[in-house]
């Protein structure tokens, strides 16, 4: 029987990788108080940048690159908006998705159909690949296990750092941060910008290493369900791979089911995994007093670095 | 004198200017401190004093002027600068964040960064040494308010500071604290560190203070030794006219219009704190009294009262009827009227005109008619409350957010009093007001009472308490002490009661059982 | 940097109106760029983009047949977004009123006769609002965001209808197509040239723009000159306050989302019963997210969501006419509304704030050299 289930693990791995790329990224940018809806818009962007210069020639080394750096652009785009301009983060962040949906639909129709010349292989490690069930875990490619490595990592900068400190002590209340010298704007700036970069890759690995191939809606909705990671995960990384990880089954399920002999309406299934996200966020947000306690406490809200 | 001519000249302000928009906030500030000397700024609430420490401190840059340190002309243009030079300030409203522990918020003030076991060890040792202790690992949420400022305070030796400014220090302190406080200040000067004190309060600078710099409107009005001139001559120098009294009437009690039996609401989230068996009564006609420190359950009783938080049915009587189970529009209706706590953003909605700030909670008196805005009479609300509570204003279509302070409380308190309540409740009273308003504030609410109204004010001015109210208790911890007559205590047994040190009120049966 | 913000004392009130201009002149420049970028002669491009698709009585019954779904669900969200509730599912909330107005059309048509239509503008509200009742309750009675779970059913909205059209509704005659079966003459919205409107001749105007045209005053009264409307912007504008006063937060989430709700599902009727005349797979035109630009755009209130919505309609008109005439893609409309909102939300900053040159602190104390 769990010859059968691993299938479905390395569907929901593969799925829950680029969600938890985005998610992570978000993440760091939420704890700074930069609430950033432009996931979607940041990811369409990455994986049209990254498909584009994998098609031209590049390596998959530059491809990524550009796919981080589209991302990047338009959470610049916002952060300039939303920080130095005081804009309502929600309206900039629905704007960021509709200009990147736009601008990667646009100028992404001359390369629909198109597959990428180079994609990112697995890098199965000898032994622990061919395990049971969680062997899929040991077998992904070089963006998943950075994925893994940036869980760590990041957990690690916010928690053990003085400059992880400083972020989310800017989360917690920019005018005290201010009054102590931080420089909120700054910090801001680089945890919506590493944000973005973060989408962006998300984006590349739709493009790269997922479909392997360009078409509209490339992403589906996934940014969004980032975002509800974010809250799911309470703010804190550990969790976000947890929920990466039920989403991406989710996703998988449906494929699952027909191999394995299950019919269910495709549409029903198609719909699993954005019910399951109400589900989810209706589940975490009940608890009004955890979320106090977890959630940053100048999220969204705009500060005014000035006199 | 005491010799203070002979210590050297530290800080040196000269004409120091600072506009906001159209408003002059420093007009022209001269400010001498020497080394060793505790030396008040006095000024009523709106008079430049924050915004002159904040130029000092580096958070706000001024339109002109020119700042001196140890004789050499400098331009502080950020805090980091400022402590660089060896000035640390203590913040009226603390500078913490909950979420961290005591030492991770030490860290972040600090321009160098050690590591924290190693700071801990120094925080330990310099709490012990000013008789200021603190638990370096605990979190900052955990902390009462007087431990919070020590955290503030230590934060600011770690630095060794050559100028130490404290704004406002005392509101969050009982009467004993603020005896450990001075200590601890005078301690400091013996050792040659310079501290600006803050304040409004006259007789604590009389008390502390070596010298004066009396600032009014923005500008300076005086220098002084306060130790040499009585309280009521401060006052004038602050005000710059003789300051009003309040005048009180008899008291007329009536029947109970407002009860609390037994109250008990849980804690709302680490940061919040919990009511248990909360029991008073306001009688029609007298004013009760609720002192306290901020952050002893102040602002869960106020929405307990309000509505805004709901117990149970029995917990809170308005007139004889149990309201605890309703919202703030029910209990309205049969009612009562509210004066929150924050001005800007819950008493008022800044970007809303006056009229509209009218129709805000005085809407059940004639200004909506099925479902319609009746704006002709929201209008003359309005005005009323402007007039008869002199209120100074571009006319009851300016935005709320364009009144000063004072000005817009006294809106508010006009616009709950004219709804001609039964039961009236305020949460300070006259927070960050200036001294005309206030007296037109505390003579409104005696003779609010004198009509028979039933008045809870709740406010950590033990002072203003002392001054309007007929019977006192104290808040203390989420606990309420037995209600005692103004004139049967005093400041010291009531410091003793915000302390916690309050024998268990006496259960009181509610009128239901009466 | 050499440039500041400032505080104003009060919010400009030229700004106001001059923010949407600004966006609108910074959007037209930057598209002159993107067109000369592309190869066009850019005047030529702007010419068939902006100007063209309106030169004639055609033209102008197009615009006005897409500015009226949008103006209609801009009415609905303006009010919503003035409460703070952030329906971002309008989109799906239009399909769900196609959804049940069409439920009503395929089975009843036949015998419901002059009836039909008004069951069909009915059920469509209906149909609107149930899907915003379940942001509506996710929300008010479980703290959930409703910018995600909105958004979320939007997604299922649009699976809903893609099942009904491969499968219980599907025309039997269809060939297998994703559609259902058209709607005869009683379930449809009678067209302004039937009417006898002559110079409208050949044209697709019909008469559901008459419920846009009834809800632009409607929408402003209730904003402007009711108890709830005000209670909503109180909400709004500072929450701590409604609640002070006693306003139910539950109670403006409900009423906001069911408004919203109500609006994106009649534009989905008059889609629907109106130049599509069916329902099948392909209908996403995505008006619920262009009408957020419009709300925003007409800064939230409701007498300038028409301007907006006319606005952004010539969008629509114009990406596609220059896919027509230039083979540029579609989704360059898109790319316009973006950047449009983008602008408008970075020109607000001016309304509150004025810009003025960082005065460095060295020279603030060489301004007074002699001691007073």
């Amino acid at each position: 029987m769990s010859f059968a289930l691993t299938p479905l693990v390395a569907s929901a791995v593969a799925a829950a990788i680029p969600l938890m790329i985005a998610a992570l990224g978000e993440l760091v940018a939420e704890r700074s108080g930069v609430l950033n809806l432009g996931l979607e818009g940041m990811m369409l962007m990455g994986a049209l940048a990254s498909f584009v210069a994998v098609t031209h020639g590049s390596g998959l080394a530059l491809g990524t690159l550009c796919g981080i750096l589209a991302g990047a652009l338009g959470a610049l785009v916002f952060a300039v908006v939303t920080i130095s301009l005081q804009a309502n983060q929600v309206a900039t962040g629905l704007s960021l998705t509709i200009l990147g949906t736009g601008v990667s639909a646009f100028a992404g129709r001359q390369y629909v159909g198109f597959r990428a010349p180079t994609v990112f292989d697995d890098l199965p490690i000898p032994g622990l690949a061919h395990l049971p069930l969680i062997g899929p875990l040991f077998s992904m490619n070089i963006l998943g296990y950075f994925a893994v490595v940036a869980l760590v990592a990041i957990g690690w900068f916010l928690n053990r750092t003085r400059a992880g400190l400083e972020l989310r002590s800017v989360g917690e209340s920019p005018t005290v941060a201010r009054s102590l010298g931080l420089h909120v704007t700054r910090v801001r700036y680089l945890a919506t910008l590493f944000g973005g970069g973060m989408a962006g890759l998300a984006g590349c690995y739709y493009a790269v290493a997922q479909f392997k191939m360009w078409q509209d809606g490339l992403t589906s909705g996934n940014g969004w369900i980032a975002l509800a990671l974010v809250v799911f995960a309470s703010w804190r990384p550990p969790r976000v791979a947890l929920g990466a990880l039920l989403f991406g089954g989710v996703t998988a399920l449906g494929l699952w089911l027909q191999t394995v002999g299950i019919r269910v309406s495709t549409f029903a299934l198609a719909s699993l995994p954005y019910l399951a996200t109400v589900v989810v966020l209706v589940s975490i947000s009940a608890d009004q007093q955890a979320m106090r306690r977890f959630a940053p406490a100048s999220l969204g809200k705009p500060f005014f670095d000035g006199d | 004198m005491n010799n203070m001519t002979d210590r050297p000249l530290l800080l040196r302000l000269t004409g120091i200017a600072k506009s906001y928009a159209a408003l002059r906030a420093l007009d022209g500030v001269d400010l001498d401190v020497r080394a060793g000397e505790i030396h008040a700024v006095l000024g009523e609430n709106g008079a430049g004093k924050s915004t002159l420490m904040k130029v000092i401190y580096g958070a706000v840059q001024p339109d002109a002027g020119r700042i001196e340190w140890e004789g050499a002309p400098v331009s502080i243009d950020a805090p980091t600068a400022a402590r660089a030079r060896g000035i640390a300030m203590v913040f009226q409203h603390f500078a913490l964040f909950e979420s961290s522990t005591v030492v991770e918020n030490v860290a972040l003030a600090l321009p160098e960064r050690e590591p924290l076991k190693k700071l801990a060890e120094r925080i330990t040792e310099v709490s012990a040494r000013y008789g200021l202790p603190v638990n370096p690992n605990q979190y900052v949420h955990r902390l009462s308010v007087g431990e919070r400022q020590r955290v503030e305070i230590v934060r600011c030796l770690l630095q060794a500071p050559r100028l130490l400014i404290m704004d406002e220090p005392t509101s969050v302190l009982t009467p004993q604290a603020v005896d450990q406080l001075f200590e601890t200040l005078r301690r400091l000067a013996a050792e040659g560190t310079a501290i600006i004190y803050v304040s409004h309060k006259l007789e604590e600078i009389r008390r502390l203070c070596d010298r004066a710099t009396i600032i009014r409107q923005g500008k300076v009005v005086g220098h002084t030794d306060p130790r040499r001139e009585t309280e009521g001559r401060l006052a004038e120098l602050m005000i710059g006219r003789t300051f009003p009294h309040t005048e009180r009437r008899s008291k007329h009690e009536g029947d109970v219009a407002l009860e609390v039996a037994g109250l008990d609401v849980p804690a709302d989230g680490p940061f919040g704190t919990a009511l248990k068996a909360i029991s008073f009564r306001v009688h029609a006609g007298e004013v009760l009294g609720i002192a306290g420190i901020s952050g002893n359950g102040q602002a869960e009783l106020l929405a307990a009262l309000l509505g805004t938080s709901r117990s149970q049915a029995q917990a809170v009587w308005l007139n004889g009827s149990p309201v605890g189970n309703l919202g703030a529009a029910r209990r309205r209706a049969m009612g009562l009227a509210f004066v929150p706590e924050e001005r800007l953003g819950v008493g008022a909605v800044p970007e809303l005109s006056l009229v509209q700030n009218a129709l805000l909670t005085a809407y059940q008196k004639g200004m909506v008619r099925r479902g319609l805005i009746q704006r002709g009479a929201a209008g003359a609300y309005a005005e009323r409350c402007i007039r008869e509570y002199d209120v100074r204003c571009a006319g009851p279509g300016a935005p709320a957010g364009s009144l000063s302070g004072g000005n817009l409380q006294k809106f508010i308190v006009g616009r709950e009093i004219e709804q001609k309540p039964r039961v009236i409740v305020i949460g300070q009273p006259t927070w960050g007001v200036d001294v005309a308003a206030t007296a037109l504030i505390r003579q409104r609410i005696i003779d609010l009472a004198a009509g028979g109204v039933g008045v809870l004010v709740v406010s950590e001015d033990l002072g203003e308490i002392l001054e309007i109210c007929d019977r006192v208790a104290v808040l203390a911890g989420g606990r309420i002490s037995p209600a005692r007559d103004v004139h049967a205590t005093n400041s010291e047994e009531i410091g003793r009661w915000m302390a916690g040190g309050f024998p268990e009120a006496p259960a009181v049966s509610s009128q239901a059982a009466a | 940097m050499g440039f500041e913000l400032a505080r104003r004392a009060e919010p400009s009130r030229l700004m106001k109106f001059l923010a949407p201009l600004q966006a609108i002149v910074l959007t037209l420049l930057v598209g002159l760029g993107i067109f000369a970028a592309l190869g066009q002669d850019p005047w030529h491009a702007f010419w068939q983009f902006f100007i063209a698709p309106v030169s004639d009585a055609h033209g102008i019954s197009e615009l006005l047949l897409k500015a009226s779904p949008l103006c209609l669900i801009g009415l609905g969200l303006a009010i919503s977004y003035r409460a703070n509730v952030w329906n971002i599912g309008a989109e799906g909330q239009m399909y769900m009123g196609g959804v049940f107005a069409t439920g009503i059309a395929i089975h009843f048509q036949d015998s419901w006769g002059a009836a039909t239509l008004p069951a069909m503008i009915l059920a469509g509200s209906v149909g609107g609002m149930l899907w915003a009742s379940l942001t509506a309750f996710c929300r008010a009675q479980l703290h959930a965001s409703e910018i995600l779970v909105s958004l979320m059913l939007t997604y299922v909205a649009s699976l809903v209808i893609k099942y009904l059209v491969f499968g219980p509704w599907q025309d039997p005659h269809a060939n297998n197509f994703p559609l259902t079966v058209n709607f005869e003459d009683n379930a449809t919205f009678p067209l302004f040239a039937s009417l006898g409107w002559d110079w409208l001749q050949g044209t697709r105007l019909n008469l559901s723009i008459v419920i846009t045209l009834i809800a632009i005053p409607l929408a402003w009264f209730f904003a402007e000159r009711t108890f709830p409307g005000f209670q909503l912007s109180v909400g709004g504008l500072a929450p701590a306050a409604a609640r002070y006063a006693g306003y139910s937060d539950r109670k403006a989430v409900w009423a906001a989302m069911l408004i919203g709700g109500a609006a994106a599902g009649l534009a989905g009727v008059s889609e629907v019963a109106g130049p599509i005349g069916q329902l099948n797979d392909r209908w996403a035109p995505q008006y619920g997210f262009t009408a957020i630009i419009v709300a925003t755009l007409a800064r939230l209130h409701p007498l300038g969501v028409p301007l907006a919505a006319l606005l952004m309609a010539l969008l629509y008109l114009g990406g596609e006419t220059v896919q027509i005439e230039l083979q540029l893609p579609q989704a360059i409309s898109f790319v316009f509304q973006g950047l449009l909102l983008m602008f408008l939300l970075g020109s607000e900053v001016l309304v509150r704030y004025r810009v003025r040159r960082t005065r460095p602190a060295e020279k603030v104390v060489k301004a007074v050299e002699a001691p007073a």
